[in-house]
């Protein structure tokens, strides 16, 4: 009959399974295996536009797939249930095993085995004449404590022998690993919680101030407080990009993007600083990286009786490597429709044969600008927030380009039009008309950078766990943790026989040539000690003898 | 340098890199057939001592033929010696060696003048990243020689590197192109080579892995008292040569010895990658895929090592988590790199 197991019964053979280095074992393969389906499947966190195209592409299996939650692998209950279950496997076994360790540290090394024959390395030598098993056992002992041995000695009728051990730091190593494990699994739990990430766009000249407002976007983390936002000031002075020109299987490739920009702190004098793509800008408790970029053309929008209704450099969404980018103007007042314009900037501008434009270079070479006039309800009264970056045509008439059978205007820097229905003009602003009238578009129009601005104060702690993982791995996995005894037994005749001997625990490749190597030192050292340990008469006595 | 100067070099790299691939085929046979003489000796060795045994008796100790021809072995001092019949004065052994270093010099030199040609470290797209990776492999596998004698490996290697060389200049090939801004950082001289350098620790350790389980394979058939290894595949391929390498046991020492090392190198390889992401992307982590990939492959490493010091999982089950391990270190530089979205598109390929 099955005896029957009370609850806290129940409780410990789990906690036992639990914390066994097979179920161990197990739930670091399911991890392998649970995180593969995110690498198959588009994620929300690194690839909305994906998923969003996913379920366009698979309108059966999407929904079945989200509601297995393939689409959040990460978050999904399933792989937080395999990480937390190993993360409490992994306290459950870590604590006995630090307690354990803790007495390991102050215990000493185990008595002598009776047989040493047995063990690695096992090796015999006979002591030089006259010595005396103690000393050789004191020099030993001696010899294996310089190498980092704790020592215990023992005596027993006849032989004395020597205990060590050494390599506790390979436990202290593994021990470190896993708690730091623990640590880096904590902070990158709740570190984003403590940070804010915000987006913002700036056209050069532009000067963003970091206050809540001033975002295009802002994600604070759940232990955020807005009000510790420090109001420093960015100012974007020049974006520069270079261009590969030299080299034709790379031609129009970038190789530098540079934004100068200059840093504000409160009641402070600016700072001019840099950002670049692998190379952020620390400031003010924040890091502002260099995520994007692109042309910001300067349009302004005149009504028929002179006024400007519209002025802005107008930040367009490149679309491919020669920098073809798409942007939209909304003119909500001032004209007696309201207007909206999709655009189109060629940098470079070309014509395929079918006659459409593209960008053949993404520098400013030849630009143009093409506009889409559409006019009627922007929708902006509605109080439904609407993109900066689309433009919807529900509630619009379209009044060039396209099938309307008007062309789209035209514009090159500098450049203006009429808009259809008299409603004024539109003008390409041209940021540098002198150059450009020598032929220089370089400086007509401006560039935008996006930048992310991030602040996490829990990054220092993830790094000071990262250096610890890496410190307990190469200790735990390095350092040989060992047991060396040496034996010395006299004999009847009073001749003294040394035995040495060893026991891994761990993987050692080099146990064997250490005892070896302990053996010839040892017997080096009583070698040495002859000379003073034997009184000069008895050499004198034995050269006569010779 | 000027651009002509620049192509001129990228065009004696790639002789190079061929002409390194043409030895290491010649090295590759001489390697096979030091595997193919290897048989026949013990095929020669085990029917004299069939006869031997019917003459004098006819218990033969399963498993360990003790050593009784002049075959001698000069498997280093270091590693056990304890090949059921040691075995180590092939003429073809030793040219395998050589034509491996006169290869290895060829390709060190491609890889050098690829990355002079290109004024930065030779390892920034998947063709380069192959040739550098496989240089890596090759040159890890040399400097063991010098402390274990792996040379029984050497087909593998060889052969391994000859096929990722293949591929590499075949499918991979791009023009010396300048570093794209998001590459331009130190963390790709490190974090890079770092991961190369781990990769070829695994490869090793696969290779290590594979043999111990066909070892232990063998072993098992001679305890259990069989004649010959009756599985198809064993007695189609002949691998008698097994009897001539380390035992399964120091086979499976040897692989956990180099894994760990590819382990503390994985590891950093992940942590210099995330601190790479937090410059170049403003996060850490994303789950990207090439990030998953990394982060399974290095679960599954852990898993080898956990599986070691678990009971009943020595041995052949934790010598398939290695081989695992390194298919999806293969799968994760091969299969992901090219066909997988992400923000590590450094193929350099346009697909
Ligand atoms: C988060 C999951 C875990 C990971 C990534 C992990 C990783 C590792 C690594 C890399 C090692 C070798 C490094 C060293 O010895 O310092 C190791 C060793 C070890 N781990 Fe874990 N571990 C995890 C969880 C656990 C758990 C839950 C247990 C307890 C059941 C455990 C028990 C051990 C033991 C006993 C060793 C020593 C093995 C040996 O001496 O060969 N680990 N672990």
């Amino acid at each position: 009959m099955q005896p029957k197991l009370s609850l806290i019964g129940w409780l410990r053979w789990f906690w036992r399974q639990l914390t066994s280095m097979r179920t161990a074992l197990f739930l670091l393969l399911m991890l392998a295996i649970a995180a593969i389906p995110g690498s198959l499947v588009p994620q929300r966190s690194s690839d909305p536009n994906g998923v969003t195209q996913y379920f366009a592409d698979n309108p059966d299996l999407a929904p079945t797939l989200d509601k297995l939650q393939a689409f959040d692998v990460y978050t999904s209950a399933w792989f937080s249930a395999i990480y937390l279950l190993l993360f409490i496997s992994l306290i459950g076994c870590v604590i006995p095993r630090t307690k354990h360790h803790f007495l390991a540290l102050r215990a000493k090394p185990p008595a002598t085995p009776a047989r040493l024959a047995r063990l690695s390395g096992f090796t015999e030598r006979d002591a030089p004449a006259r010595t005396d098993a103690t000393a050789a056992i004191t020099t030993a002992s001696a010899l294996l404590k310089s190498s980092g041995y704790r020592v215990a000695r023992f005596n027993a009728a006849g032989e004395s022998s020597v205990s060590a051990e050494r390599g506790y730091l390979r436990e202290t190593g593994n021990l470190t690993f896993h708690i730091a494990l623990l640590g880096v699994l904590v902070t990158v739990g709740f570190g984003g919680g403590y940070g804010f990430s915000g987006q913002r766009v700036l056209v050069e000249g532009q000067t963003f101030v970091n206050t809540l407002l001033a975002y295009d976007s802002f994600n604070p983390g759940r232990f955020f407080d807005d009000t510790t936002l420090d109001p420093y000031t960015l100012s974007l002075d020049d974006f520069s990009v270079s261009y590969e020109q030299r080299n034709l299987q790379a031609y129009g490739q970038p190789i530098d993007f540079t934004a100068d920009v200059s840093v504000t702190p409160k009641n402070a004098k600016p700072n001019p600083a840099e950002v670049k793509v692998n190379g952020p800008l620390r400031t003010n408790g924040t890091s502002i990286y260099l995520l994007g970029n692109g042309y910001a053309p300067t349009i302004q929008v005149t009504a028929p009786d002179g006024t400007v209704v519209f002025s802005d450099s107008v930040p367009f969404l490149p679309q491919d490597a020669n920098l073809t980018s798409l942007g939209i103007v909304k003119v909500p007042d001032g004209l007696t429709e309201q207007l909206g314009m999709i655009g189109f900037f060629y940098p470079t501008q070309d014509k395929a044969e079918s006659g459409a434009n593209f960008s053949s270079y993404p520098d400013l070479e030849y630009p143009l600008l093409t506009l889409n006039v559409y006019t009627g309800d922007l929708g902006l009264d509605d109080g439904v927030p609407t993109s900066v970056y689309a433009l919807v045509t529900d509630d619009l008439t379209q009044q060039t380009g396209g099938k309307t059978g008007v062309a789209s205007i035209e514009l090159k820097p500098g450049e203006s039009a009429e808009l259809p229905d008299g409603l004024g003009t539109v003008s390409f602003v041209d940021n540098d008309p002198a150059a450009s009238a020598a032929g220089d578009f370089k400086q007509s129009v401006p560039r935008f950078a996006s930048f992310d601005i991030h602040h996490d104060p829990t990054q220092i702690w993830l790094i000071s766990f990262s250096v610890l993982v890496l410190f307990g791995l190469f200790t735990g996995l390095m350092v040989p943790r060992r047991r060396v005894w040496v034996k010395a037994t006299t004999a009847s005749d009073g001749t003294v026989h040394l035995e040495y001997a060893a026991l891994a625990r761990g993987d050692d490749p080099a146990l064997e040539t250490a005892v070896t190597a302990l053996a010839d030192r040892h017997e080096k050292l009583l070698n040495n000690a002859q000379p003073t340990a034997t009184p000069r008469k008895d050499l004198g006595l034995q050269r006569e003898s010779d | 340098m000027n651009l002509t100067d620049s192509a001129l070099l990228n065009s004696y790299s790639v002789y190079a890199l061929y002409s390194a691939m043409a030895v290491y085929a010649l090295a590759f046979i001489a390697f096979a057939v030091d595997l193919a003489r290897r048989s026949s000796a013990v095929d020669a060795i085990e029917a004299t001592d069939l006869l031997e045994a019917d003459a004098a008796s006819p218990a033969r100790a399963g498993g360990t033929l003790t050593l009784k021809r002049p075959v001698l072995s000069r498997i280093s001092a270091r590693m056990d010696n304890d090949a059921a019949l040691p075995y180590g004065r092939s003429s073809s052994l030793r040219i395998g060696v050589s034509l491996t270093v006169l290869a290895w010099v060829l390709h060190l030199a491609a890889t050098v003048m690829r990355g002079f040609a290109a004024d930065r470290v030779p390892w920034a797209n998947m063709y380069e990243f192959a040739m550098t990776g496989t240089l890596l492999i090759m040159t890890v596998f040399l400097l063991v020689l010098l402390r274990s004698d792996l040379r029984f490996l050497g087909t593998f290697v060889t052969g391994l590197v000859l096929v990722l060389l293949g591929i590499a200049a075949l499918q991979f090939y791009v023009e010396v192109a300048p570093l794209p801004p998001a590459l331009q950082s130190a963390w790709l001289v490190i974090h890079v080579f770092v991961a190369s350098l781990g990769t070829g620790l695994f490869a090793l350790g696969f290779a290590l892995s594979t043999v111990q389980l066909l070892q232990a394979r063998r072993e098992n058939h001679v305890a259990d008292g069989a004649e010959a290894p009756r599985g198809a595949i064993a007695s189609a391929l002949r691998l008698r040569f097994l009897a001539t390498l380390p035992s399964s046991a120091t086979l499976e020492n040897l692989s956990y010895r180099i894994n760990i090392i590819g382990f503390i190198l994985w590891t950093f390889t992940l942590m210099a990658g995330s601190i790479w992401a937090e410059q170049a992307w403003g996060r850490y982590w994303g789950w990207d895929t090439k990030e998953v990939w990394t982060f399974i492959i290095w679960v599954i490493y852990a898993g080898y090592i956990h599986a070691r010091a678990t009971r009943g999982w020595r041995g052949s089950r934790s010598a398939w988590l290695a081989i695992i391990g390194f298919s999806a270190v293969m799968f994760n530089f091969g299969i992901v790199n090219v066909f997988f979205n992400g923000l590590h598109s450094y193929s350099g390929l346009a697909l």
